[in-house]
């Protein structure tokens, strides 16, 4: 059972929230949503997204709900909790932190 | 929020699993047909659509079960998985399960018992009194007594008038109870029997509904609250038993209640039958009319919280009110302050007798347990080798490490988990046993029972836990640590004694003989501390002094008729043929009974500014000294002339002498006591008067006719046989009073050995079984890893053989890797005793926590075991046959 690694798992966890922060969304609607909004640059695993969601859902960052598709489908749409907005935001900080960082590096060197 | 919406998830995912999956199925199902449906919008044929969505997807399975251990399904599964194979295992090898099973039943047994007897003795010893968690000790303290060295305040009784004080002053308290136990002889069917009973404030049984009467008025209510038992075994159950009468001390009194069953009193160690109010105080208890003596501090007091109070707050302001008392009646209270103690730190019941026995003993039971521990692990070890074929296949086909561990560990869990509840059982039926020490006098049945409640089911629980992760985490993690292609290689080709896996085997072993050693230790040094006691010397015979006591008071005695009948009996007894002497006495040495003690100034002695000078007196009858075998070092004993028309007189003891008369002669010299004026008319010899270990301190004797008391014990030197005097004595004393029952007759001996020495037979007992059940969990686990090493290396052991080692040579061998274990062990244990047997220097006597004839006897015994645990393997390496040795 391979896992991810920390950083792209971290890295996921954050896209997932931030993706489901505008609106409740299903498995499939995420991986879509990541994919225009990143310009098609990242490419969701589809294998890991679901495990992700499972986790996320299992540490209460966010909670489920099953509800109508588009085209009128049964789906589970997954929606932020105020613990998962408050781990969002110190995700984001963090990731801004860090990205910081390495511009700092890789612009001096 | 969070973790409520977590725990019912996993709940959800627990109890839910197939609506779960079933889910799960449905949200991948419609991931693909989205995914599909969008390949088609881009123009895709149908069924390349459906590939290409299958693709991206990745292994569906997988998935899923990555999903299911997301929502940690996975170790609940494997749990349930483990939990069967583990039985399974079990039932395979009988042979270890009841080995191992039965080693820890006994470790963790013999821990929940002894927590149980700390639970229902000292932590919660009342089970029938509401909220005995808010409960707390009152007890007084005399700075001015207490010892000057360590600044230790003595503990005090308290005085009826500073205990209503206390009750209007303070009020962070619920409720005062006042309480004092005494004893009274009353006939059940046609024998008397002693009974204990408590003279109690009016409000104690006010959880129950009953009003002890008023506290007003000298002997003005009397009437009783008795025992269930009371009612059962003297009134047979009767229904109407309020209002009928029972004859308590002399006089009648109304029964107003009767005990619910279960309710024991509030004093550690001994059933109350009955309780009376506190206004009949003088009837039963020596000393004369207190309840207005300020001075008088008799009381052994409990408190009760108000709801949300600590200890600590409550004593702030106890101590706040007994400095106003101090300032307001500095007469009576100057020194004097109040203590609240927990229920265990009680100073005045058998709590006080209880603490240091049962902390030992539980320091003891837990080195059993590791004992008891390594025992298994090492049991455990050995089989892992047995299965490592089994585990090389687990990791062969990519168990990981953990999922192994986990499986290794609920088979210790399954293991403990049985022990457990036959460890429950084992505390079951000892929860009673502590009442064997105490040998009863006359037929009362000490209470002294082990509660068996849910914070024992806890520290049980507690006590499996912890001893599945001590034996069973390191086998695990070894046999953890398979390396596939040298699994292939076995290790009867291994050297005797050599590195590897046996090296922790060996360390466990070292452990265990170490641990068993400082038991070794302890229960040589507590038996050679009894031994100093029972031959040394108290001051006054022990052989060949018969004590026995009779209670005139209950008997309905005025002191006149009293008086007379002691007068009457004494010559009788004196004419017994074999006696010696005889002589009545107030307090027998070395009884729960207390001296006398009263404050005294002595003539032409000059006090320090903070000093009053008391001592404790016994009052006693002629011939007093020759009988006890106490010697006079000079002047003369007390005699039937000094009787209450002749002038008041005292004899003192050599510390007296030292302390008041700087050692001069005090003869014809005088103290004032109560405003009296005594004459010292003679020294005694100093002895030993509550206990071995006691200092040495000021004590006095006055004659038993100028301070009379109704209640004596009768001392009689012979050299005749207890049951032939006593045989003798119970005819005579019929013969003076029919309806009189005389107390049993025992040698002094006996005497101080239930009392003195309860203790530390107490100690010495326990510890010797325990220490006996460590020795021998320590010679299994040498034997075991004796007999593992001898039967692993039987190849070298046979080709030794045929290069020609004579069999003394291999026993050698086996012998000396057993030795050195034991050695190692020794060194250990010396140094981990020589720290460890401080902690109960308290409990010697006279015997130095390092000494060296009982680290001599521990070396002695636990070499013996050792190389009797070693022989048998040692003899079996004789018996290798080198052929097949070497063939196989």
């Amino acid at each position: 059972m391979g896992k991810p690694t920390d950083l792209v798992q971290g890295t996921l966890d954050l896209l997932v929230l931030k993706t489901i922060a505008l609106q409740p969304l299903h498995g499939w609607g995420v991986a879509q949503r990541i994919r225009q909004i990143s310009n098609e640059v990242l490419q969701v695993n589809q294998g890991a997204l679901y495990p992700a969601l499972h986790r996320l859902e299992q540490q209460g960052w966010i909670r489920s709900k099953w509800g109508e598709s588009d085209n009128n489908r049964r789906a589970k749409y997954y929606s932020l909790t105020p613990a998962g907005a408050k781990y969002l935001r110190r995700q984001q900080e963090q990731w801004n932190r860090l990205s910081v960082a390495i511009d700092l590096v890789l612009e001096r060197s | 929020m969070r973790w409520y919406s977590k725990l019912r998830l996993r709940m959800r995912s627990l109890l839910r699993r197939r609506q779960a999956d079933e889910e799960l199925d449905e949200e991948l199902r419609f991931h693909l047909q989205a995914q599909v449906e969008d390949y088609l919008s881009k123009g895709m044929a149908p069924d390349e659509a459906r590939y290409a969505a299958l693709r991206s997807l990745g292994g569906v399975t997988q998935i899923k079960e990555e999903c299911r251990d997301m929502r940690r399904v996975n170790f609940f599964d494997n749990f349930q998985q483990d939990l069967r194979f583990g039985f399974r295992m079990l039932w395979r090898n009988p042979g270890f399960s009841v080995m191992a099973i039965l080693c820890l039943t006994l470790g963790i047994g013999a821990n929940a018992a002894v927590f149980s007897w700390i639970e229902g003795l000292l932590l919660r010893p009342f089970p029938a009194v509401a909220h005995q968690e808010r409960l707390v000790v009152v007890v007084g303290t005399n700075h001015l007594a207490g010892n000057k060295v360590t600044n230790e305040a003595e503990y005090t009784a308290t005085s009826w008038p500073d205990f209503i004080d206390f009750r209007a002053n303070c009020k962070l308290i619920d409720s005062f109870i006042a309480d004092k136990i005494m004893g009274t002889t009353i006939s059940i069917g046609d024998r008397a029997q002693r009974v204990a009973g408590s003279v109690v404030s009016a409000n104690y049984f006010d959880a129950l509904g009953v009003h002890l009467a008023d506290e007003t008025g000298r002997n003005a209510h009397p009437v009783t609250v008795i025992s269930y038992w009371m009612w059962k075994e003297r009134f047979h159950g009767d229904p109407s038993i309020v209002g009928k009468t029972q004859i308590l001390s002399g006089v009648q009194h109304t029964i107003i209640g009767v005990a619910p069953e279960g309710f024991y009193g509030t004093f550690v160690g001994w059933p109350i039958q009955f309780w009376v109010p506190i206004s009949m105080q003088e009837l039963f208890e020596p000393g004369g009319y207190k309840l207005e003596d300020r001075n008088a501090r008799w009381i052994e007091g409990f408190a009760r919280l108000k709801d949300g109070v600590t200890i600590e707050q409550a004593q702030e302001e106890i101590s706040t009110v007994a400095k106003q008392l101090q300032a307001q009646y500095p007469g009576t209270n100057r020194g004097y302050d109040i203590r609240l103690l927990p229920l265990w730190r009680a100073p005045f019941n058998g709590a006080t007798e209880m603490l240091p026995v049962l902390t030992v003993t539980l320091a003891v039971v837990f080195v059993v347990l590791l004992i008891a521990c390594s025992n298994v692990s090492n049991l455990l070890m050995v089989r892992s080798f047995a299965r490592q074929h089994e585990i090389t296949i687990r990791m062969a086909i990519g168990a990981r490490q953990g999922r192994l561990l986990q499986q290794l560990l609920t088979e210790g869990l399954i293991l403990s988990t049985i022990a457990v509840i036959g460890g429950l059982a084992v505390a079951y039926w000892c929860r009673n046993l502590l009442v064997l020490f105490f040998a009863a006098p006359s037929g009362v049945v000490a209470n002294l029972k082990g509660e068996i409640d849910w914070r024992v089911l806890v520290f049980s629980a507690g006590v499996c836990l912890v001893s599945t992760l001590m034996f069973a985490l390191v086998p695990a993690i070894q046999a953890g640590r398979v390396d596939l292609a040298g699994s292939l290689k076995s290790e009867s080709g291994s050297v005797f004694g050599a590195r590897g896996k046996a090296r922790i085997r060996s360390i466990l072993v070292v452990v265990q003989v170490s641990l068993c050693f400082v038991l070794l230790v302890s229960a040589a040094l507590l038996i050679q501390s009894m031994q100093r006691i029972r031959t040394s010397d108290p001051g006054f015979l022990t052989a060949s002094l018969l004590t026995t006591g009779f209670d005139l008071v209950a008997a309905g005695y005025d002191a006149t008729r009293a008086k007379d009948f002691q007068t009457r009996l004494m010559d009788r007894v004196r004419a017994i043929p074999g006696v010696d002497s005889a002589a009545l006495a107030r307090v027998r040495p070395f009884s729960y009974n207390p001296y006398s003690s009263e404050q005294i100034s002595v003539d032409g002695y000059q006090t320090a500014p903070d000093e009053r000078p008391s001592a404790e007196y016994n009052e006693i009858g002629p011939d007093y000294f020759r009988t006890m075998g106490i010697s006079l070092l000079s002047g003369r004993e007390f005699t039937d002339a000094d009787d209450e028309t002749t002038a008041l007189v005292a004899i003192v003891n050599e510390k007296m002498v030292k302390q008041y008369w700087r050692g001069e002669d005090p003869i014809g010299r005088r103290f004032q006591l109560k405003g009296q004026s005594l004459r010292v008319v003679g020294v005694a010899r100093m002895a030993k008067y509550f206990s071995y270990g006691e200092a040495p301190k000021p004590f006095y004797y006055v004659p038993l006719q100028q301070n009379f008391s109704l209640r004596t014990s009768l001392n009689i030197r012979t050299s005749r046989d207890p049951t032939a005097i006593a045989g003798d004595l119970a005819r005579l004393i019929h013969e003076l009073d029919e309806n009189l029952a005389p107390g049993e007759v025992i040698t002094m001996r006996q005497h101080i050995n239930r009392s003195a020495l309860r203790s530390q037979q107490m100690v010495v007992a326990l510890l010797s079984i325990f220490g006996g059940l460590a020795l021998l969990l320590a010679a299994v686990g040498l034997y075991g890893v004796m007999s593992y090493a001898v039967s692993q290396s039987r190849r070298e052991l046979g080709l030794r053989m045929a290069l020609g080692a004579r069999p003394t040579h291999l026993v050698r061998l086996v012998l000396s890797h057993g030795i050195l274990l034991t050695g190692v062990g020794v060194v250990l244990g010396v140094a981990a005793a020589l720290t460890l047997t401080r902690l109960f220097a308290t409990l010697l006597y006279k015997v130095s926590p390092r000494d060296p004839l009982a680290f001599g006897l521990a070396f002695l015994v636990m070499s013996t075991a050792s190389l009797a645990a070693c022989f048998f393997p040692a003899w079996r390496a004789t018996r290798t046959d080198p052929v097949r040795a070497l063939r196989d």
